[in-house]
C-alpha cells in the first residue's frame, strides 16, 4: 500500500489506461502502435489485479500471481504478433492498417 | 494427493504425450521419413480418442483449479473426435503442399496444443486456469492462420485475428479483475456463492462477456470472422469454426449457469439482444457471399446465434440442448468444410459459381455437401433439425415465444442461402464444371466419418438421453 493514495485514485488511473488502449486500438494507423495499445489494455488489467490484491484482499496472493501470468502470456502474444507483422511486411512492405484491407465485408 | 489422482487429467496427459512424441519424431527422423509424420500423428490422436470412450471419474485437482466430470469428459471426447476428422481431411493437403517445405510436424503440434488449451479452458475451475487455457487455444491457431507464409491474405487474416483476440482477452481480463474486486476470489465455486447483482459486477460481466463473445463470434464482435476464415487455410478455418468455437460456447454456458447465475436478470437481456442481432446479421451477410469460406463463416455466425437460444433456459434442458446442438454442428460443419477442402485441393476453386454442375461430375461429394448444408439449415430427417427443435423448446419453455418466432424466421432465411449452393450443384449446368476426381484415402475416411456423425447423432436418440443424464453435473 502506498501512503496517502487511496484505491480510488489508482483504479481511476487503470481505467483511464484501459480506455486509452481501446481508443488507440481503433484509431491508430500503424499495426505496431495498435499492438502497443493492446499492451496498454493488458497492463491496465495486470495493475488492477496487483492493486486490488494489495488494497482489498492482502491476506491471499491470488491477484499478484494472476498478474505474473498476464505478463508472461502478454509477452508470448506480442512475440507472435510481431512475427506475423514481420511476415506481412516481407510480403507487402508496409505495416499500415490501410494496406490490410483487401478482404472486406 | 497421490499420483493416481493425476489420472483425472488423462485426456490432457494423452495430448501432452502426443506433443512430445511428435517433437521426438521431428528430431530423429531423416528427410525421407518426414512424410511419415502424417499417419503417425493421426494414429496417435485416434488412440487418444479411443481412450476417451473409457469411463472416467469426476473430481478436482490442484485445489480446485482443474475439475472434470462426465459432461466435460464427453465434450472432450467429441472435440478430440472432431480434430481427428479434421486431421484426416487435411492429411492430403499436407502431403501435397507442405511436406516438401518441411513444415508438416508444426501443423500437428500447433493443432494439438490448441486442442490441449481447449481442454484446459473447459476444465478450468478458476479464472487463472481459464485465462491460460483461452490463450493456449488462441495463440497456436493464430500461427496456423498465418501458415501460408507466402500468401498475402493469410498474413492479413492472421494480423486481424491476433490483434482482435488480444483486445478481446484484454477486455475479458479487465472484467475478471473487477470481479476479483467485488468478490475477493478467482475460484468459480466460491465466486458463485459470493457474487451478487451490483453495478460493478454487471460492468465486470459485460467486459468479460465481450471477451468470450469474440471467441464465439457473436455479433458486435464478429468482424474478424469472415476475413480470418478467408485468409486461413481451409482446415484451419474449419478448426476455428468448430473446435475453438465449440469449446468457447461450452465454457460460456457453464460460467453463465454457475458463476453468473445471480446476475441472470441482467445477462438475460444482453443475451436476448445479442441473439437476435447475431442471427440476423449472420444470415443477411451470408446471402451476399460468393466465396465458400466467407459463406460458411457467416453461416457459422448465424449458427452461434441459434446456440444462444439455449442459454435462455437456465436449467438442465438448456445445457443439454446446447451441447447436443454443438455436437451436431461440429459434424455438419466438418463435413461442409471437408467437401470445400476436397474440391479446393483438386482444382483450387472456392466460389459458389464454380460448384455449378457438380452433381453430374461428382455425385457423392455433392450429396455429402447437401447432407451437411441441410443439417446446418435444419431439414427434418437430419440431425440439425432435432438440434434446432430442442433449442426452440428450451427457449419456449421459459416463455420467450417472440424470440423463438424470430429464430424460426431466421431459419427460413438461412434455408434460402443454403439452397443457393444446393441449386448450383444440382440444378445448374455448366460447361466448365469441375471434372470427376477421386479423393485420396484419408480425405474419404474423414468425409465418411463426418457423414456418419451427422446421421447417427440425429437418428440415434440415446445420445440425447445420455447428454441429458450427465448434464446436471454443474447445476447442483
Amino acid at each position: 500500500m502506498i501512503a496517502g493514495i487511496s484505491i480510488y485514485e489508482i483504479l481511476t488511473l487503470t481505467s483511464i489506461l484501459f480506455f486509452i488502449g481501446v481508443y488507440g486500438f481503433f484509431t491508430r494507423e500503424n499495426l505496431i502502435t495498435v499492438l502497443m495499445s493492446v499492451e496498454l489494455i493488458l497492463n491496465a488489467s495486470a495493475v488492477n489485479f496487483v492493486l486490488i490484491n494489495t488494497y482489498l484482499y492482502p491476506d491471499l496472493l491470488q491477484g499478484a500471481v494472476f498478474s505474473i501470468f498476464i505478463i508472461a502470456l502478454a509477452a508470448a502474444e506480442t512475440a507472435l504478433a510481431i512475427a506475423i507483422i514481420i511476415n506481412l511486411y516481407k510480403l507487402i512492405y508496409s505495416v499500415e492498417v490501410k494496406d490490410t484491407e483487401i478482404m472486406k465485408y | 494427493m497421490n499420483l493416481e489422482s493425476f489420472l483425472l487429467m488423462r485426456s490432457e496427459i494423452g495430448l501432452l504425450a502426443i506433443l512430445l512424441l511428435l517433437i521426438i519424431f521431428e528430431i530423429f527422423s531423416n528427410k525421407k521419413q518426414k512424410a511419415a509424420v502424417i499417419p503417425f500423428a493421426i494414429i496417435l490422436l485416434a488412440i487418444n480418442t479411443a481412450l476417451g470412450f473409457l469411463p472416467q471419474e469426476s473430481g478436482e485437482l490442484f485445489g480446485g483449479m482443474f475439475r472434470t466430470n462426465a459432461l466435460l469428459y464427453f465434450f472432450k471426447t467429441t472435440l478430440s473426435f472432431g480434430v481427428l476428422i479434421l486431421l484426416l481431411q487435411s492429411a492430403d493437403w499436407l502431403k501435397a503442399k507442405v511436406v516438401d517445405e518441411n513444415k508438416a510436424p508444426e501443423f500437428f503440434m500447433l493443432i494439438i496444443s490448441s486442442l490441449l488449451g481447449a481442454y484446459f479452458m473447459i476444465s478450468a475451475g478458476d479464472f487463472l486456469m481459464f485465462y491460460i487455457g483461452l490463450e493456449l487455444t488462441t495463440l497456436p491457431v493464430t500461427a496456423l492462420v498465418a501458415y501460408d507464409t507466402y500468401k498475402r491474405i493469410s498474413a492479413e487474416g492472421a494480423v486481424k485475428y491476433i490483434l482482435s483476440s488480444a483486445l478481446a482477452s484484454g477486455a475479458a481480463l479487465f472484467g475478471v479483475s473487477l470481479l476479483y474486486a467485488t468478490t475477493g476470489t478467482i475460484y468459480f465455486d466460491s465466486m458463485a456463492e459470493i457474487l451478487t447483482s451490483s453495478n460493478l459486477s454487471i460492468l465486470a460481466f459485460v467486459f468479460f462477456f465481450s471477451g468470450l463473445a469474440f471467441k464465439t463470434s457473436l455479433v458486435p464482435f464478429h468482424f474478424w470472422t469472415a476475413d480470418v476464415y478467408e485468409g486461413a487455410p481451409i482446415n484451419v478455418a474449419s478448426y476455428l469454426s468448430v473446435i475453438s468455437k465449440g469449446a468457447a460456447v461450452l465454457i460460456l454456458t457453464i460460467l453463465l449457469f454457475t458463476v453468473f447465475k445471480s446476475l441472470m436478470p441482467a445477462w438475460n437481456k444482453i443475451i436476448y439482444i445479442v441473439t437476435i442481432a447475431t442471427m440476423f446479421i449472420g444470415n443477411l451477410f451470408a446471402l451476399r457471399q460468393q466465396n465458400m469460406k466467407r459463406f460458411l463463416a457467416y453461416s457459422s455466425i448465424a449458427q452461434a446465434g441459434f446456440i444462444l437460444l439455449g442459454l435462455m433456459s437456465v436449467d438442465q434442458l438448456g445445457i443439454t440442448t446446447i451441447i447436443y446442438f454443438v455436437a451436431i454442428y461440429i459434424f455438419s460443419n466438418l463435413a461442409a468444410f471437408g467437401v470445400v477442402q476436397a474440391i479446393s485441393s483438386f482444382s483450387d476453386k472456392e466460389n459458389i459459381d464454380d460448384y455449378e454442375g457438380l452433381y453430374r461430375t461428382n455425385p457423392k461429394l455433392s450429396l455429402l455437401m447437401m447432407l451437411a448444408l441441410f443439417s446446418l439449415a435444419g431439414i427434418p430427417p437430419l440431425a440439425g433439425f432435432f438440434g434446432k427443435f430442442f433449442l426452440y423448446t428450451a427457449a419456449a419453455s421459459q416463455g420467450y415465444y417472440i424470440l423463438v418466432f424470430i429464430a424460426v424466421v431466421n431459419a427460413t432465411i438461412s434455408l434460402y442461402y443454403y439452397l443457393l449452393v444446393v441449386r448450383a450443384m444440382f440444378l445448374r449446368q455448366s460447361d466448365s464444371a469441375i471434372p470427376y476426381f477421386r479423393s485420396p484415402f484419408y480425405m474419404r475416411l474423414g468425409l465418411i466419418l463426418a457423414a456418419i456423425g451427422i446421421l447417427v447423432i440425429g437418428v440415434y436418440s440415446p445420445i440425447y438421453d445420455y447428454i441429458f443424464s450427465i448434464s446436471n453435473s454443474f447445476l447442483n
